[in-house]
């Protein structure tokens, strides 16, 4: 067993290296009738002037053509924005789609036989290793040797995986032509869904899908025993694969609009931009269900579970990024920061970008209705900033490159505005608490330590206090590593939910009139 | 109240700091000081284990954070106190210095217990109490141990040997009593524990006693002797045969020590303002029926605490305690209990109703007496509340209405297997009772709400 399962890391590294050396295949080349054929109509003729040094020529590796591409537009754009022609700056950025046209290498003859050899390998090793742990072992809890591991303490593996996974996000979000063979590798897949071509975010979905599914299995495997964490991911494996992935690519097979039913705004931030807006009002009553389904989980849904369960309905049950922190994400959430401080920076930041994101979608709206006269497109420059520095930035290369330095949870912690509306519900209106039992904690730590979203949970256990926060996702690990039985989740009455206890149970030498 | 004095606290575990903190929260004025050389900082002893096993750093057994201790204005000393003048009222370190007190309260815990065994203070042999043997047992097992031979089946003994199997070294239990903590465990409980132990491959030797443990050239053990005229090799041996109070430094002086600080209800000493509390206290009248003289439990610690705290600063109450509870857990299995449960008892004093899982490793025991009224219970392998059973119990609910309510008991994770159901059907089949129980419907099990 311990051979296989060296085996299966053995696979899992090559496959990862085949995948990192992927995107240095092959060769670029394109036509001035594939040039004409991508750019928009406005921009044909002066595109195939400004590129006319490339066209036809050919480029061995994707960090000549994209740079070449790059520094032609640029001379192009930048004699006009000193000459102040805004509006002939081409802002289009052609280099994905160019560099897909392009490219000709081994991916696109053979894609499946690189798809096993990368993402296939990846996912064997994953479950050759995952599979046989814990064998002959009783079920409990199986948190031994986290703190002495160089991949879940910060150690040098971690500091590797982190490193790879921020840049990973960065190109995929910034430089995504240099990730074209990677997209070819999973086109015949895209179309086979939706009839469509792969684009990054394809692959994207598609990786972080199995990435989920792969470490979902681990979860089964690490809480055996435990119905809450099996279920509770299984939940999360259901709603990315099917919500998440396979039902948006399907509705655009059938030529409706690609529609995520369980993303909620403000998570969902470009959800009344107007481009959505108008292609869901312009896609008839199917088109106007989404709208109307996606407006009542914000009014309806969301104040209703999260009064009924607390905010883990969504966080750690149904949502796409808790989905990943919560599989992907586990074996990092010892990293979170339980110091007061930090609690007092998530506060700022979560309200914060809530604020903004509410801001933003009113302008947003009111422009829309005033058909874009009140502040023309300011909007715009609004959305590309969130978008920029919140919906990728943060959401993205921060929320999942930092699982392995601060733990599986930041953005859901300190960035997620969503996060924040359901938070202020179950802080105020809910009936979820985690109720502590009486005076059994003895302070060891476990429950802190292992909280994602930095509670220290141990402060209110200890004085026999349940735990209401706004901040808690429900995902019951705490409740879990507990060893002696103090913790559990609960939905019940409002009364008693919030309990200032002047003394414990158990010691009748005071009275306390409270 | 407006207070001034200095309260000096020595020895900063549980008992310790829980009577500084509620001395700050009773008043803004007194000057408070904890004195400890085993560590600057307040942290759970219980969760030292969980450091060796890599579940946690040690920083996270700290309850709270540095800063808490300044705004708080307790002042920590990081010093071994070496004798007490009780005329000067003054504290002496080893390092040299020394600090006076208007009252002193004594809160220094415990040690484990060295039986004289020839060879207990061999290299590779030890307790584990204090943060001070965990550092010497990561040393001790750091390398070249293969075997372990732990002495005592008791709390500290199963934590051991978990710590030691993480590090992938076999262990052998010698365990005096006829059962695993037998002496505290009902016969049936004290087997589902022996089992989940054999369960986890170690090996369990009842009703073996340690006679020696032999040295190997280097002053090392490398065997030990049992009574039973067996040799076992081993590189460690773990010495769990309970612990007793920390208070040698205090003997021979005008302190009253039996075999720990002897106190009054009121925590006092024959020495006045001297106050002991915690682990290294003996009541020279147990507290209750049925309750020990020395209280060495995490719960009991925090209790006296609380209440010498209070009565520091007000009017003296005497320390009262409630419905007795602990819990513990053995390797995978956790255990709780709510009132008094002995490890044997006559069918004249008790009925009994015990319940145990097909698996051998849930059970449940209620204990009533023979006006059929709940006097305690022990539970394994799934988790019941506090304050159910402190109610009950206080309220001396009959057995059947404690099974006819035990769902409102309940405190395992949703959707784990309602163990209580089979409880319920067990109980009414013994008692030959048509017990209504009150199954809730789909609706009210979504909303888990009382319609």
């Amino acid at each position: 067993m311990r051979f296989i399962q060296r085996l299966g890391i053995f696979f899992f590294l090559l496959g990862l290296i085949t995948f990192t050396a992927i995107p240095f295949l092959g060769e670029y080349q394109f036509s001035e009738d594939q040039l004409a054929a991508l750019v928009k109509d406005l921009h044909r003729e002066k595109m195939i002037t400004i590129l006319h040094p490339m066209i036809d020529k050919d480029y061995t590796s994707s960090f000549a053509f994209v740079g070449e591409l790059n520094h032609l537009m640029d001379e192009y754009n930048s004699v006009l924005k000193a000459e102040n022609k805004w509006d002939e700056v081409i802002w289009d950025d052609y280099s994905f789609p160019l560099a897909k046209a392009a490219l000709s290498s081994p991916v696109q003859e053979n894609p499946y036989l690189f798809l096993f050899l990368s993402i296939g390998l990846v996912i064997l090793g994953g479950l050759l290793y995952i599979l046989p742990q814990f064998r002959n072992e009783p079920p409990g809890i199986k948190n031994n040797g986290v703190f002495h591991s160089k991949m879940k303490n910060r150690g040098w593996l971690g500091m590797v995986t982190g490193t790879y996974l921020i840049l990973f996000y960065v190109i995929l979000y910034w430089y995504p032509a240099y990730l074209v063979n990677l997209v070819w590798m999973v086109e015949p897949i895209s179309l086979a869904l939706s009839g469509n071509p792969a684009s990054q975010w394809f692959l994207y979905g598609l990786i972080y899908t199995l990435a989920i599914l792969v470490m979902g299995v681990r979860m089964f495997r690490k809480y055996r025993g435990n119905r809450y964490q099996q279920v509770r991911t299984a939940s999360l494996m259901f709603f990315q694969t099917a919500f998440a992935f396979l039902i948006p690519e399907i509705l655009v097979l059938l030529n409706k609009p690609y529609f995520d039913f369980k993303n909620i705004w403000p998570l969902d931030y470009s959800f009344f931009y107007d481009y959505r807006i108008e292609s869901l009002t312009q896609s008839g009553a199917i088109g106007m269900f989404m709208l109307i389904w996606g407006i009542l989980l914000i009014v309806v849904g969301v104040p209703a579970f999260t009064y009924f369960y607390g905010k883990r309905w969504y966080c750690s049950w149904v949502c796409g990024c808790g989905g990943l922190a919560e599989t992907v994400g586990d074996p990092y959430r010892q990293l979170s920061d339980k110091s007061l401080k930090s609690w007092k920076i998530e506060r700022y930041l979560i309200h914060s970008v809530l604020a903004l994101a509410v801001v933003m979608t009113v302008l947003t709206i009111a422009n829309y209705f005033t058909a874009f006269g009140l502040l023309g497109n300011v909007t715009n420059q609004l959305h590309s900033f969130y978008g920029f520095f919140i919906g990728s930035a943060f959401a993205g290369v921060v929320g999942t490159g930092f699982y392995p330095f601060m733990g599986n949870r930041v953005w859901c912690r300190f960035g997620c505005p969503l996060a924040a509306y359901l938070g202020l519900v179950q802080r105020f209106k809910s009936r979820f608490r985690i109720t502590t039992n009486g005076g059994q904690c003895i302070s060891c730590g476990n429950c802190s330590t292992y909280c994602e979203m930095g509670i220290d949970v141990r402060w209110y256990a200890q004085r026999g206090q349940n735990i209401v926060r706004s901040s808690c996702v429900g995902c019951g690990v705490c409740a879990a590593v507990c060893p002696r039985g103090v913790l559990k989740l609960e939905n019940g009455p409002e009364e008693g939910r919030i309990n200032e206890m002047p003394l414990i149970i158990g010691n009748d030498s005071i009275k306390v009139n409270a | 109240m407006s207070n001034s004095k200095h309260i000096v606290i020595l020895g900063n575990g549980i008992a310790g700091i829980t009577c500084a903190r509620h001395l700050r929260k009773q008043s803004d004025s007194i000057r408070i000081t904890a004195i400890s050389g085993e560590s600057k900082y307040f942290f759970s002893r219980t969760a030292l284990m969980y450091v060796f096993m890599g579940h946690m750093k040690f920083e996270n057994t700290q309850p709270y954070e540095n800063w808490f201790w300044e705004k708080n204005r307790i002042d920590l000393l990081e010093e071994w106190v070496e004798n007490v003048d009780y005329q000067k009222k003054e504290l002496h370190f080893r390092s040299g210095g020394k600090i006076g007190y208007d009252q002193l309260v004594l809160a220094t815990g415990s040690q484990p217990n060295k039986f004289g065994w020839p060879g207990q203070d061999l290299e590779g042999v030890q307790g584990l109490y204090s943060k001070q043997d965990l550092e010497m047992m990561e040393k001790n097992t750091s390398a070249g141990v293969e075997h372990a031979v732990i002495v005592g089946g008791g709390l500290i003994g199963i934590e051991m040997a978990e710590m030691l199997a993480y590090k992938g070294i076999s262990v052998t239990f010698l365990v005096r009593e006829t059962g695993f903590w037998r002496n505290v465990l009902p016969r049936e409980e004290s087997e589902l524990v022996g089992r989940h132990i054999l369960e986890h491959h170690m090996d369990l030797r009842l009703e073996t006693e340690l006679v020696e443990i032999i040295p190997d050239e280097s002053g090392r053990v490398k065997a030990v002797l049992t009574n039973k005229g067996e040799e076992i090799p081993c590189q460690f041996v773990g010495l769990t045969a309970g612990v007793t109070p920390k208070i040698d430094f205090l003997k021979e002086t005008e302190l009253d020590i039996n075999r720990g600080i002897l106190v009054d209800s009121y925590f006092k000493t024959n020495i006045p303002d001297v106050f002991a509390i915690g682990d290294c206290a003996e009541f020279r009248m147990a507290p209750g029926p049925g309750r020990n003289k020395i209280e060495q439990v995490w719960y009991t610690g925090r209790m006296h605490g609380e209440t010498l705290a209070f009565n520091l600063v007000n009017n003296p109450v005497p320390y009262k305690p409630g419905i007795w509870f602990n819990s513990a857990k053995f390797l995978d299995i956790e255990y709780q209990t709510y009132g008094h449960v002995p490890s044997d008892w006559s069918t004249q004093e008790y009925q009994d109703f015990y319940w145990e899982h097909d698996s051998g490793k849930v059970s449940f025991r209620m204990l009533t007496d023979t006006n059929d009224s709940i006097v305690g219970v022990n539970n394994f392998g799934f988790r019941l509340r506090h304050e159910f059973f402190d109610r009950a119990i206080r309220e001396k609910w009959s057995g059947t209405k404690v099974i006819q309510n035990l769902e409102k008991a309940n405190f395992d994770p949703e959707f784990y297997a309602p163990y209580i159901h089979a409880i319920q059907e067990t109980y009414g089949k013994e008692k030959g009772l048509n017990i209504a129980f009150k199954k809730r419907s789909f609706i009210q099990k979504l909303f888990s709400a009382k319609l």
